[in-house]
């Protein structure tokens, strides 16, 4: 018998704020442990949460893009259990009346190949709900270490329905939510700096049955990658039991990363019991139509609408629009160029190839962001614009590149610096084209009995001569007119 | 309500993480039941229709700006605790 | 009346202090000789901070000399029930949990009384994270009732009513959930008063039940409390519950509201079982404000007898939650018994608490469990609404509600401590009230033929504290009850 999985996903996203979720101590990645706190984050005796602002309207923004109904009225709960990572033994979340329900993400399929875009679908999403980060535990020999720096670090849980049918559907689920939710800025998503994790519920049933099967909680699956493998490997592992006739049983299980397997954590029976109930020192959240407007008013295009547009507006090919889209700061840039000069394919190169290749290469931890570029968009177009003039050659462009990224100089002061305008000056360029002519005899012969692509090789031999700076269209006329 | 006097002081006492002695689990048993038993009272009343008040005066949004203020240093946040190695706390070794 | 400076209240010494007849040095020395004379009986005080507090009368007194006064409470003596922290002092709740628990910070209440020039002096007894009505509950030691030391100064805020009756401070703080600052203030023959939630800061209030808590006052004359009351109270954004609007300044109103009132007497709070000098008391008292010109009438609140159940619902579940922070993990006791991660829990909290706590933690987790919400829990916060509405209503046509304090005069010690629902009913007469979020106040109105103190309890409107100690100030004044000391 053939199965199908069925898969639905819980992410963890921490919000880009710049205090916590219910006190005011400041909230980022990487500081000394035990320096981010307050009485507040150490659950002290007497201490009483107040809400961030800004965390709820992240929040309302999330679910505003996500297509998300935002209910009039929400609250906050506290969900009760033990662990030395939450220093109250209880965290604050929201169980019935979350900020966000329903909702949509736009995954795109991987395509037949790179060039060509995928299936696009919309997975349908439960709910948004928003709650307090925990501490952070260092596990050693006989001991375990505790860093309470992200306790009560603002962290919104996206939960989608059972509506993802493979380990790459979840891959592209994730990729998307990332890719709406960095573009709105309410998160970095870093899964690396733990930014954005993930859980995942994964069942099995037989392919062309509707009913879902027993559901197993697959925990720990913080790498994109782990993502993926994790599930794979648990799909692989229910379809053997179910092929053995052994039971699956409805448990938590852990995705060892390193070992490539996942390990029972605890039954249904040892499920925890929460113990809800409303948070008695926090007043509900209330949410007008004035402040969803207000909010509404900074919800940025989804990547895949600008795909969309960019193929309409720009008639960029798939390849181009994949690069731009999902990076909606690389996209502004390129939107920036188009204001100064209109030709879109030839700027998107120069982003998607020249420029991302050059920050890749710049940067120490992974590419360097767009923000520390030195090359102005506006420079990009004026290069291009030096091109269609025949001012420089593309060859010549591909040089004056590096340049303008090392140092932020216009194009046109570099060329003028370097001396690297095109010659159009017929009479010396003919007589490097003879030259050419008289030392390459063999494709000389083969374009006079007609072979058109010969004129090619002469063509490069001229342009290699002149270093690049010759005008390929005047040495193309030139070469004809000797020949003819 | 009263089919379900029995309370399981184990199942209780695992939730809230209390280490009773053989003692006061019989005797808290007892009493709990005593309790719930007139706990039943609340049955006598038709509460339908009545909204649960969690708060004695309600309001909404109390909310603060996202500002950052003072935070405590690492010597006073661990000031208090029973043990601290490295400028974190230490427990027996956590498994899940 | 008393000629001892330590039986003066602040009223009174405000104006000595003024005239120089006294300073707050020599103040502050007389409270604390007082307290070295009387305390190894009474046992009120956990701690107190000699030193600190005469350095701090000196710089109360050099205000005063430099006209640079922060009020009438400056150089006054406040203690302070041990579950309102104060920064770098131990705040213990008298449990053995909280025994080495040093408070970074001060809460609101706190700053609040320096900036009004009170000096926090000591730190006092109540039972044990505020549950009981005796202060029994207390790991350190037993309170008693200044006025019969073989009995119960009430609780939970038993530290205070006790020092406050023995002259062992001018003034305390307490905290009030289901009674325990009108009922100790009852059997000690003080007046004790809880605010309307929200208009004292919860912040730095170590947390029994966070939707029943409010910090409150306790002293020996009607102005002492209002005073009080008016320098704690206020808005504060570090509490989401606090009240944002304007709240009644009341020791002013002392002066310009003067009745008459129009007054209900609920008739579910006289039932057969009322002790019958109590009984014979609280009526006495109504029939002196009818002759003082107000209306008496009867209100109906049907739904009192639910209080108990719904009280100690709502209660437990919630301290179960606000109680899991005692974990032994970041600054509690931790049990030296412990071999991995859970064992530090089980024990720690088995050692650390007290049995009265251990009981109400169980019965706070099982009212949350899973089955079991609906019927408890969810029905509780049903039934809280409609006693919300009784008082809603009942005060549609009264200014304010005239009640025994507590059913029973002090008890002897040991008496209820086996029989739980016995002493839940000690709040009978109190829970509801902080179920509705009203404010209220107990004021001394008797003495029972074997010399223990009654109290009246008055029951206001939400926001009209300035109403609810004028019309106790106008009981005071006919009468002689709050100038009555204990023989020590």
């Amino acid at each position: 018998m053939e199965y199908e999985p069925v898969i639905g996903l819980e992410v963890h996203v921490q919000l880009k704020t710049e205090t916590k979720m219910f006190t005011r101590a400041p909230y980022h990645y990487g500081a000394e442990p035990n320096t981010l706190t307050d009485p507040v984050v150490l659950g002290m005796p007497g201490t009483l949460p107040v809400m961030n602002k800004k965390a709820v309207e992240m929040t309302i923004k999330a679910g505003l893009l996500l297509g998300c109904k935002i209910p009039e009225t929400s609250k906050w709960d506290r969900k009760n259990y033990f662990y030395p990572d939450m220093p109250k033994n209880y965290q604050i979340s929201q169980f019935d009346q979350p900020i966000c329900d329903g909702g949509e993400v736009e995954i795109e399929m991987e395509g037949a190949s790179r060039n060509i875009m995928g299936e696009h679908r919309k997975v349908q999403l439960t709910r948004i709900h928003l709650e307090e980060d925990v501490g952070k535990l260092t596990h050693c020999e006989n001991e375990s270490l505790v860093d309470y720096n992200r306790a009560g670090a603002p962290l919104v849980e996206i939960v989608s329905e059972p509506d993802l049918y493979s380990a790459d559907e979840a891959f592209a689920y994730l990729t998307a939510l990332r890719n709406c939710l960095v573009a709105a800025g309410i998160s970095e998503c870093d899964m690396e700096k733990g930014q954005m994790r993930c859980d995942a519920n994964v069942s099995i049933r037989p392919k062309g049955t509707h009913e879902l099967g027993t559901k197993v909680e697959i925990k720990n699956l913080n790498t994109i990658s782990g993502v993926r493998n994790g599930i794979i490997y648990e799909i692989q592992r229910q379809t053997l039991a179910m092929e053995n006739n052994q039971p699956i049983v409805q448990e938590t299980r852990r995705w060892n990363a390193e070992e490539a397997y996942t390990t029972s954590m605890r039954s249904k029976e040892m499920a925890h019991d929460y113990r809800y109930f409303p948070d008695p020192d926090l007043m509900p959240v209330r949410v007008s139509k004035e402040w969803l407007n207000e909010v509404a008013r900074d919800i940025p295009e989804l990547p895949f609408d600008k795909q969309r547009r960019f193929f309409n507006d720009y008639d960029l090919p798939y390849t181009l629009t994949s690069v731009l889209c999902p990076d909606a700061k690389l996209a502004a840039y390129f939107e920036e160029a188009l204001t100064i000069y209109k030709k879109p394919k030839q700027i998107a190169n120069f982003i998607a190839n020249d420029l991302l290749r050059e920050l890749s290469a710049a940067g120490e931890h992974g590419a360097l962001p767009l923000e520390s570029c030195k090359i102005k968009p506006a420079h990009i177009a004026e290069l291009v614009q030096f091109i269609d003039k025949g001012e420089i050659s593309n060859q010549i462009a591909k040089e004056v590149f590096p340049e303008m990224f090392r140092t932020g100089n216009p194009p046109g002061q570099i060329i003028e610096e370097k001396g690297l305008k095109q010659s159009t000056d017929t009479g010396e360029l003919e007589a490097v084209c003879l030259e050419v002519i008289a030392e390459n005899p063999k494709p000389v012969q083969e374009f006079k009995e007609g072979k058109e692509a010969a004129i090619n090789a002469l063509k490069g031999q001229v342009m290699k001569a002149t270093r690049g700076k010759a005008n390929p269209k005047l040495v193309d006329d030139l070469l004809r007119q000797l020949l003819s | 309500m009263s089919e379900r006097n029995n309370i399981d002081i184990d199942y209780v006492a695992n939730l809230a993480r209390l280490e009773l002695t053989a003692d006061e689990k019989a005797k808290f048993s007892g009493q709990l039941e005593d309790i719930l038993k007139y706990f039943d009272k609340l049955n006598t009343i038709d509460v339908s229709g009545e909204e649960p008040m969690a708060h004695p005066f309600p309001v909404f949004n109390v909310l603060g700006e996202d500002k950052p203020s003072a935070t405590l240093s690492q010597e006073d946040a661990l000031a208090n605790a029973p043990k601290q190695r490295n400028q974190q706390l230490v427990v027996p070794k956590v498994v899940e | 009346m008393s000629d001892e400076i330590y039986y003066k209240t602040a009223t009174e010494l405000r104006s000595l202090l003024d005239e120089k007849q006294i300073s707050s040095v020599e103040l502050i020395q007389a409270v604390i000789d007082r307290t070295h004379a009387v305390d190894s009986k009474i046992n009120a005080y956990l701690d107190t901070n000699e030193n600190q507090a005469l350095a701090m009368a000196q710089a109360s007194d050099e205000r005063r000399a430099s006209g640079q006064t922060r009020g009438p409470l400056d150089g006054i003596p406040v203690s302070v029930k041990d579950l309102i922290v104060e920064k770098g002092k131990k705040a213990r709740c008298a449990s053995r949990i909280l025994e080495n628990f040093t408070s970074p910070y001060d809460a609101t209440a706190i700053i609040n009384l320096h900036n009004a020039g009170a000096i926090p002096w000591g730190r006092v007894n109540m039972d044990e994270f505020a549950m009981g009505s005796s202060t029994e509950t207390s790991y350190f030691k037993k309170t008693v009732n200044p006025w019969d030391l073989e009995r119960i100064p009430g609780g939970s805020s038993g530290g205070s009513a006790a020092c406050v009756a023995a002259g062992e401070t001018i003034l305390s703080l307490g905290s009030d959930t289901g009674g325990s600052i009108r009922q100790p203030a009852a059997l000690c023959g003080v007046i004790g008063m809880k605010p309307t939630y929200g208009t004292v800061s919860r912040h730095g209030l170590i947390a029994f039940a966070s939707s029943l808590d409010q910090i409150g006052p306790f002293s020996r004359c009607v102005e002492d409390s209002a005073m009080l009351f008016d320098a704690i109270s206020g808005h504060d954004p570090l509490d989401s519950t606090s009240y944002a609007g304007e709240i009644p300044k009341c020791a002013d109103a002392l002066r310009t509201k003067k009745g008459p009132w129009k007054l209900g007497i609920p008739k579910e709070y006289f039932p057969d079982t009322l002790d019958p000098e109590i009984h014979a008391a609280i009526k006495s008292a109504i029939e002196s404000y009818r002759e003082k010109g107000c209306e008496i009438v009867e209100v109906e609140l049907p739904h009192t007898d639910l209080a108990i159940p719904v009280y100690y619902i709502i209660a437990t579940a919630e301290a179960s939650s606000n109680l899991s922070r005692y974990d032994g993990i970041r600054y509690t006791h931790r049990s030296d018994e412990t071999s991995n991660a859970l064992d530090i829990y089980f024990k720690s909290r088995g050692e650390g608490f007290g049995e009265e706590v251990k009981r109400r933690i169980c019965l706070g987790s099982f009212v949350l469990s899973s089955g079991y919400y609906d019927a408890y829990y969810l029905r509780a916060q049903k039934v809280r609404n409609l006693i919300r509405k009784d008082f809603q209503e009942a005060f549609k046509k009264v200014d304010a509600l005239l009640t025994p304090t507590s059913p029973t005069p002090a008890f002897k010690f040991g008496e209820r401590s086996d029989d739980p629902i016995t002493m839940y009913l000690s709040d009978i007469f109190t829970i509801n009230v902080n179920l509705a979020g009203f404010p209220a106040l107990s004021l001394p109105c008797g003495l029972t033929s074997g010399n223990l103190p009654i109290g009246l309890q008055i029951i206001g409107q939400p926001l009209k504290e300035d109403d609810l100690f004028a019309i106790a100030h106008s009981h005071e004044e006919a009468h002689d009850y709050c100038k009555l000391h204990p023989c020590i």
